[in-house]
């Protein structure tokens, strides 16, 4: 017998016709019809029903932004960027100010970042490289439950339970011995800044752990291995192999987390105190956009008032998709790679 | 040569520790983050299991200082408004997620619309009670359940896509391809063969997403609004649990805090049998979309 090279297909086909293939390559090339003789209505309708089902998710979202501009576009064109800036909120001589509300957002969502993030990371590195695949399955169970506790529960307990707590024993304590910075004297309240953080960080906590677990199991066994094969310890080869792998990805976590954090409502409503002023030290009541909005919009009596209370939710969502699209982008990049090999 | 091995043994054993107290720290760390869930718990038990009884399902909302009363309006508002946004979020959710797993989408709109969706989980659940109090409420100039129901089914019919999406993904292509090979239209294989094998992740990606959107209360706040009367009328404010458990959680009495640590105990039970039975009946295979 004589081994052939093997045949190569002309170099020159007819462009017309598909490239010759196995039965997947053609049932994976199959796209949107074109209208052609042959493919039956059914198929048609199929593809027309699901496409627009899909469209409809596509355009809830620009609908969402669009028209949550345009309500608050009388206030818009009322304070320009005035809104922004200044710390007048004034609802009885239609004076408006966003700023107390965006720093409250801002300060309590980086402060439960901050401490989030640690022990997100850390749930997520133990689950995945540290316990028994019987014991993590339940650990991540109950992690889990966290984040499906809805929040008025979360708010419920901030009000009772966390906040006369964090005045009573956290607050003494940090006066105590960190009371040289500004952030932590002043009046022991149970709603505060401080509260809205702990509760959000306890919210957080799940979000940036379940997130980094996929982002852990998506490096590669191969590192691992490479990295024990090189004799490393167990935390060498997390500082080797699984940690720069992951650098976007937890990044990508860190910043999901903040865009929940930064939106939460109600939780943050309940425990904030809801005063519009901004003041250095955390045990102070403070507020945020979400929860004004909350607790405003249906007492709100003229259109200006309920306008401005829109822009509150218009500044707010803006920031939230571009905190959502960053987060979003960078952990693509990094899972996308897993469904491609 | 001995003092060699002795600092390579020191150096091993420091290597060995160092290691030990990293990989301790995490598992304290998960101990730690375990603390609130169990301290969140434990407290719904204590303060709100004494104010469950049969009366608190069964009659209305008492005014202040009369003691007694229950959320029986708040519990079938919820399972009214819950289900109407199932009704519509979930052929939407579907649909667009059969979208996404025909063979071949990786174009540029079955990326943007994996990319709404997943954009859209992270609006801020006021921002959809604003959208929503813009396009339904104002028009008709009344709170409404229909609005609370179309505000829940935004919120929802994200979460369904994406878990759609991922329950087909783990149908074997095989399967399809041998349904294609016998003849079967692609629309048939799609609906009979590939949602059919699917459907139980399908199902419990539901639950999950129904069991998240039963404890959202800032949508509700403007679109549903509350009621303190029994109502089941789509053209009229409707009671839900978790706008009732807010309500009462941030009066001044004392008796109407009573009743929002049951409202919490009821709702939180809901959810997390919920989730409970999802995590029993599929283990790992079908978590809640981050």
């Amino acid at each position: 017998m004589e081994l052939k090279p093997l045949e190569r297909e002309p170099a020159l086909r007819d462009p017309s016709q598909p490239l010759a293939g196995t039965v997947r390559h053609r049932a994976l090339a199959h796209r949107w019809p074109r209208l052609k003789v042959g493919v039956p209505l059914s198929e048609f309708v199929f593809d027309g029903i699901t496409g627009a089902a899909a469209l409809t998710v596509v355009v809830l979202l620009l609908a969402v932004t669009t028209v949550v501009i345009i309500e608050a576009w009388p206030a818009v064109g009322r304070f320009g960027l005035r809104f922004l800036t200044s710390t007048d909120w004034d609802p009885a001589n239609e004076q408006f100010g966003a700023l107390p509300f965006i720093y409250g957002t801002v300060v309590s969502s980086l402060l439960a970042l901050a401490v989030a993030a640690p022990f997100g990371i850390g749930v997520a590195l133990c689950l995945s490289e540290m316990a028994p695949f019987w014991l993590s399955d339940i650990l991540g169970f109950l992690v889990e439950l966290l984040a499906a506790i809805p929040s008025v529960v979360y708010g419920l307990w901030g009000i009772f339970v966390l906040g006369p707590w964090l005045r009573d024993y956290v607050e003494p304590w940090l006066g105590r011995y960190l009371g040289f910075l500004p952030l932590f004297r002043g009046p022991r309240v149970a709603v505060s800044l401080l509260s809205a953080s702990a509760i959000l960080a306890v919210m957080v906590v799940p979000y940036v752990s379940a997130v980094c677990r996929d982002v852990f199991s998506a490096v590669p066994a191969s590192l691992r291995e490479a990295a024990y094969a090189l004799g490393a310890t167990r935390w060498e080869m997390v500082r080797m192999a699984v940690l720069p792998h992951s650098v976007s990805g937890i990044v990508g976590a860190l910043i999901l987390g903040l865009g929940r954090a930064l939106g939460e409502t109600i939780a943050v409503a309940m425990v904030i105190g809801n005063r519009p002023a901004i003041s250095a030290s955390l045990f102070m009541p403070s507020t945020t956009l979400a929860s004004a909005i909350a607790n405003e919009f249906t007492e709100a009596t003229s259109d200006l008032y309920v306008s401005a209370l829109i822009e509150l939710g218009m500044v707010l969502i803006l920031i939230s998709l571009l905190v959502n699209v960053t987060a979003r982008l960078l952990i693509y990049n990094l899972t996308r790679r897993r469904f491609s090999s | 040569m001995s003092s060699a091995v002795g600092q390579l043994s020191l150096r091993y054993w420091w290597r060995k520790f160092k290691s030990a107290t990293m990989m301790g720290a995490t598992v304290a760390a998960t101990l730690l983050t375990l603390v609130p869930l169990f301290w969140v718990l434990g407290y719904l038990l204590k303060q709100g299991l004494s104010g469950i009884d049969l009366a608190f399902f069964t009659s209305l909302p008492r005014p202040v200082g009369e003691k007694g009363g229950g959320m029986g309006n708040a519990v079938l508002g919820t399972l009214e408004l819950v289900t109407l946004a199932t009704v519509m979020a979930v052929p939407l959710g579907v649909s667009a997620g059969l979208y996404l797993t025909e063979p071949g989408r990786n174009g540029l709109m079955a990326n943007a619309v994996r990319f709404a969706a997943d954009v859209l989980m992270g609006v801020p659940s006021i921002v959809i009670g604003i959208f929503v109090y813009a396009l339904v409420v104002r028009p008709m100039k009344t709170f409404s359940a229909l609005a609370g129901a179309i505000a829940l089914a935004t919120m929802m019919a994200p979460l369904v896509v994406r878990t759609t999406e991922e329950a087909i993904k783990l149908v074997p292509l095989e399967l399809r391809e041998s349904a294609l090979a016998l003849g079967v239209p692609r629309w048939k294989t799609s609906l009979f063969i590939v949602v059919r094998t699917a459907a139980r992740g399908i199902a419990t990606g539901i639950l999950l997403a129904l069991a998240r959107i039963a404890g959202e209360t800032a949508p509700l706040l403007f679109t549903a609004f509350g009621n303190q009367f029994w109502s089941t009328s789509l053209t009229r404010p409707i009671a839900a649990l978790t706008v009732q458990v807010y309500t009462y959680a941030i009066s001044p009495f004392p008796e109407w805090h009573r009743q929002a640590w049951a409202g919490a105990l009821v709702l939180t039970g809901m959810v997390l049998i919920v989730e409970l039975s999802v995590h029993m009946l599929t283990g790992k295979k079908v978590r809640a979309p981050r």
